[in-house]
């Protein structure tokens, strides 16, 4: 359960508009006139529209969206570089859009730590003072920050790399040190804007897994910018759709994709590799018909397949748990011989998956055979539903019910 | 006849009349702080140069050729591949020099330097300031570059008739002069190094909650710092372009004898010194871009 102690950060209705005639601005936006009039009314761009959300203690929050939609700009309104003109943040209770200068210099100092797109190292400095540069500016003694300095290059991999310059570096070694200046000055909050957007794919997706192991030893708070979805439903816990400043929805990226808010994010979703994140529990269908091992004969198992109008069952002993398939042919052959028990006919031998599983982990399993996989919990081995093997092919295909249906003809056709 | 007299036309706005009125009773109103000026600089320049003049000529020769090796070749320079990288610019000072000496104008040369470093000293502590200042306000950026420009454009012989007028003649109002000529580059490219500094750069420093000083020490300025340098290359090298214009206000120098060349209508004189000034030249140049183009 979430309690109120668990939000690490607050937004509540934050605005931000640019242009010289804001306060005009914001009451048109209060008296709901849209972004387009504004611009025409005031010459005034809104760049976030009343973003409000909260972000767990320890969570991923992925805040995604394409160039424009002000997803850089809501991010660099949680450390104030660029000054909100309406909402609040609270980073747990303390609002930091009340911030005096002062205050505001020490809540970046000591609250929050940010990794940028384009790393914004110094060429000057060495990897070593790169690293403890937060540090530097927070006034701690030389040798105190470089040995944070030193344990944050080592968490990052930078080992060795003390010494050298960031024009010594490729692209992703320099943004592991951007991380690992934002690491070792440890402040619970971490903000990534855009932070692996500038990297081959290859070394995207290292950084990826990279911060993903950080997060699992470190558990920090972390708001994370981009925009590719892919990234967004790799990394994020949560992931927020911006458009045109407003967050359009905020959910768990599976949430996103089943159950899309708004067209927008329906058109975006679309063109996601749904294989890697649609799982064996949203495909399932619950509560299949299931032939009990102990109280079902072949007669029982035929009966129960000709109403579901199936050739093959799941088969269940008494205390739930899945034990295998029994096929239609050999029930008829059994109750032929007379046969009391299913046992000789149950296959055992069958794949069987847990509930998060994702369609890419499930589709190698349904090759060379044809009945649905079982979707079983993870303690028991009780069966929690079946994915049957269409449901998968339309997932991984991404075609539709008619794409399908007419596919199957044509293939019948041939 | 009568027509003619149209063109010789009245002055509506006699500008250079009200000029001459504020000079004078700026003259007359400060003497105490012209006085102070002129002391401190002619206590400078007089000091330096006796204590230049007063170190053996192979010390100085050995120890400008020391630091052209040294900007050339940073900390390699005792090594193989070091001395490859500096002697050719340690051997050309060291040429340079003795041909100075050789014509029999290291005095004049020493001379000619103090009043370059004395100018070009004051010239940055008044012009770096002056550039961050215009780098971090648009409003300081307009209100000085016109000034700016009229400082460079403005003919130098102008300037240096109320600076003898303010100091009587001798090395301060030379000095005073190149200062205004020679110091606007130091403030552009001040101003235009801070603000080439990379936007992503300073946004990481104040993400990280840095105050506006440690923007300007830690990030800014080292940032800034190779087109600082070529600023400094250009106010050294302006100033000793100032040099015979000085010398007509009193300034002692290679200037000054290029000067007497002009007067006495002295080929020799007039060539000697030239090329003088031309090596002296060449080896500052040199030696601080040099330092700007060092990692």
């Amino acid at each position: 359960m979430v309690g109120d102690n668990d939000i690490r950060i607050k937004v509540e209705d934050l605005t931000l508009i640019f242009g010289k005639r804001k306060k005009e601005a914001l009451k048109l936006l209060n008296q709901g006139y849209t972004k387009t009039e504004i611009l025409k009314k005031t010459k005034c761009t809104v760049g976030v529209n009343k973003a409000s959300f909260e972000i767990k203690k320890g969570e991923i929050f992925v805040i995604m969206g394409l160039s424009g939609s002000g997803k850089s700009t809501l991010i660099r309104c949680l450390n104030r570089l660029n000054d909100p003109t309406d909402g609040r943040v609270f980073f747990k209770d303390h609002d930091i859009t009340r911030d005096s200068n002062k205050q505001l210099l020490n809540t970046r100092r000591t609250e929050m730590s940010m990794v940028f797109q384009k790393f914004g190292l110094l060429p000057h400095r060495t990897i070593l003072e790169n690293a403890a540069f937060g540090l530097e500016i927070r006034g701690e003694p030389k040798e105190q920050r470089e040995e944070k300095g030193r344990k944050a290059l080592k968490t990052v991999g930078l080992e060795g790399y003390e010494e050298q310059y960031p024009d010594e570096l490729s692209g992703g070694m320099q943004q592991r040190v951007g991380l690992a200046r934002a690491l070792a000055n440890d402040t619970d909050v971490l903000l990534m804007d855009e932070a692996f957007s500038a990297l081959d794919p290859l070394i995207k997706a290292d950084m990826q897994d990279e911060l993903l192991q950080i997060q699992n030893k470190l558990h920090k708070t972390i708001v994370f910018i981009t925009h590719d979805l892919d990234e967004a439903m790799k990394v994020g816990d949560r992931i927020a759709i911006m458009k045109d400043g407003v967050v359009e929805q905020i959910g768990t990226a599976e949430e996103i994709l089943t159950d899309p808010a708004t067209e927008y994010v329906e058109a975006f979703v679309e063109k996601v590799d749904r294989k890697t994140i649609i799982t064996a529990e949203t495909l399932m269908f619950d509560k299949p018909t299931i032939v009990n091992f102990r109280k079902d004969g072949p007669k029982g198992a035929i009966r129960k397949m000709r109403e579901a109008g199936v050739d093959v069952l799941p088969v269940e002993d008494s205390d739930e748990k899945f034990l295998g398939y029994v096929w239609l042919e050999d029930m008829l052959k059994l109750e032929k011989e007379k046969v009391k028990s299913v046992a000789t006919a149950l296959n055992t031998k069958v794949p069987s998956v847990y509930k998060h599983y994702t369609v890419e982990d499930m589709l190698p399993l349904i090759t060379g055979h044809h009945y649905p996989l079982a979707v079983i919990d993870e303690e028991e081995g009780r069966l929690l539903g079946l994915v049957t093997q269409t449901s998968l092919i339309i997932e991984s295909t991404r075609f539709n019910d008619k794409e399908m249906d007419k596919l199957i003809g044509e293939a019948n056709e041939l | 006849m009568e027509k003619q007299t149209n063109y010789n036309m009245e002055k509506i706005l006699p500008i250079g009349e009200y000029i001459e009125k504020g000079i004078n009773s700026l003259e007359q109103n400060l003497s105490f702080l012209w006085r102070v000026i002129d002391d401190g600089i002619s206590w400078t320049v007089k000091n330096m140069n006796d204590l230049f003049l007063a170190i053996p000529v192979v010390i100085i020769l050995v120890a400008i050729a020391f630091i052209a090796c040294y900007v050339k070749a940073g900390n390699k320079m005792f090594t193989k591949s070091g001395l490859k990288k500096g002697y050719g610019l340690t051997l050309f000072v060291i040429l340079g020099l003795l041909l100075i000496y050789a014509m029999g104008y290291w005095k004049e040369a020493i001379q000619t330097t103090t009043l370059v470093l004395v100018s070009t000293i004051i010239a940055l502590i008044l012009g770096i300031p002056f550039g961050i200042w215009s780098a971090k306000s648009n409003t300081a950026d307009t209100v000085i570059r016109p000034i700016l420009d009229f400082m460079q454009t403005m003919p130098a012989f102008v300037y240096l008739i109320p600076a003898i007028f303010f100091f009587s003649v001798g090395n301060t109002p030379g000095v005073i002069a190149t200062v205004i000529f020679s110091l606007p580059p130091s403030v552009r490219l001040t101003n235009l190094g801070i603000r080439n500094v990379p936007g992503d750069v300073i946004e990481a420093g104040r993400a990280f909650g840095a105050n506006e000083n440690q923007i300007l020490f830690k990030i800014q300025l080292p940032l800034a710092m190779p087109t600082i340098l070529a600023g400094i290359n250009q106010v050294i090298l302006l100033a000793l372009s100032m040099v015979v214009i000085a010398s007509m206000v009193g300034a002692r120098g290679l200037g000054s004898i290029v000067y007497q060349g002009i007067q006495q209508n002295d080929i020799a004189k007039g060539f000697e010194s030239g090329v003088g000034i031309v090596i002296l030249a060449m080896i500052l140049d040199r030696i601080t871009q040099s330092i700007g183009s060092k990692k």
